[in-house]
């Protein structure tokens, strides 16, 4: 026998521990240590609070093993998910404001070379021209003032 | 106080220094070994509890496979040896952080206690219980949910693969 209340202690300090670490860490791996803490102080209480009514069920073992399967697989997700994400900015600080996108040149209408040209240079003026060059042509940069 | 009381509380400690140590060291590759020792706490405090299958799953999974692939994801992102200066947190971070954990334990706390009833308050029955029991139950009753469980496991799987092989190295990638 044991008291219900050393159950429900643990599983309360693990899930506010893993709160305090989620909330705490900047490294985005260091996150998911948190959030397992917080997945096995629900698992303690699932077990636990199985077996608090006396009945003793095999069900009550069959349902945390769900819970486990469930949190790798979303474990094993949310690590492929950061390590792209580190492959695509070099950082996985999450403080980091995200990124500005870069416009992507489609090359469907437009030839790979793609020049934005103001045609009023000094001043930032509303005549920009959009100036697609050939492949072959390597001088094709345009100099401000002269129209395509 | 019985003997399961005591061995309760023992693992229990085990876990939560575990998980406070995981929580606040300052170097990456400690942090994966503290939730070592927090989740081998709470594998044992599921073992005192009587679970026993579910206790060796936990050791299987958790410290086997996730905590070798948190290590091995450090690994690849490069993390520091030593203590971990980039990612370095503020006092005043840590504080309102861990004011929040100990908000959501009172909390909790609160909600939880009265279902312990009132003094003496109520038992948590602790029987073993029998794996093979638990095997005819999980291939039983429970085989559908078991097979959507396990076509989840290859979903994550096959997605994961999938996920990670953007930005790759064009070398890696196939050609459209």
């Amino acid at each position: 026998m044991i008291h219900a209340l050393l159950p429900i202690a643990l599983a309360t300090g693990l899930v506010g521990l893993g709160v305090a670490g989620v909330l705490m860490r900047r490294n985005a791996i260091l996150v998911l240590v948190g959030v397992e803490l917080i997945l096995s102080g629900a698992l303690v209480l699932l077990v636990a609070s199985g077996s608090l009514g006396g009945a003793r069920y095999s069900v009550n073992s069959v349902l945390p093993l769900f819970v486990i399967t469930i949190a790798a697989a979303e474990t094993v997700v949310a690590l492929a998910v950061i390590v792209a994400a580190f492959r695509a900015r070099g950082r996985i600080d999450l403080d980091d404001p995200a990124p500005v996108p870069e416009p992507v040149p489609d090359p469907g209408q437009h030839s790979t070379n793609r020049w934005i040209v103001d045609t009023e240079p000094g001043q930032h003026s509303t005549n920009r021209w959009i100036v697609d060059t050939e492949p072959g042509q390597q001088s094709g940069v345009p100099t401000a003032g002269e129209r395509p | 106080m019985t003997s399961h009381d005591i061995a309760f509380v023992a693992t229990g400690v085990l876990a939560l220094v575990g998980g406070l140590l995981a929580i606040t060291t300052r170097q990456v590759v400690h942090a994966a070994l503290w939730l070592i020792v927090a989740l081998l706490g709470v594998a044992g405090s599921v073992l005192v509890l009587g679970a026993e299958l579910v206790s060796l799953v936990l050791v299987l999974v958790y410290v086997g496979a996730v905590v070798v692939l948190v290590l091995f994801a450090l690994m690849v992102t490069r993390a520091p040896i030593g203590p971990d200066r980039q990612h370095a947190v503020g006092w005043v971070r840590r504080l309102a952080a861990g004011g929040a954990g100990a908000a959501v334990t009172a909390l909790l706390l609160v909600v939880l206690v009265p279902l312990a009833g009132d003094w003496p308050g109520r038992q948590v029955r602790v029987a073993p219980i029998d794996s093979s029991a638990v095997a005819s139950d999980l291939f039983g009753t429970w085989v559908w949910p078991f097979e959507a469980v396990s076509v989840l496991l290859l979903v994550a799987l096959v997605a994961a693969l999938a996920v990670s092989r953007v930005g790759a190295p064009a070398a890696y990638r196939r050609k459209p």
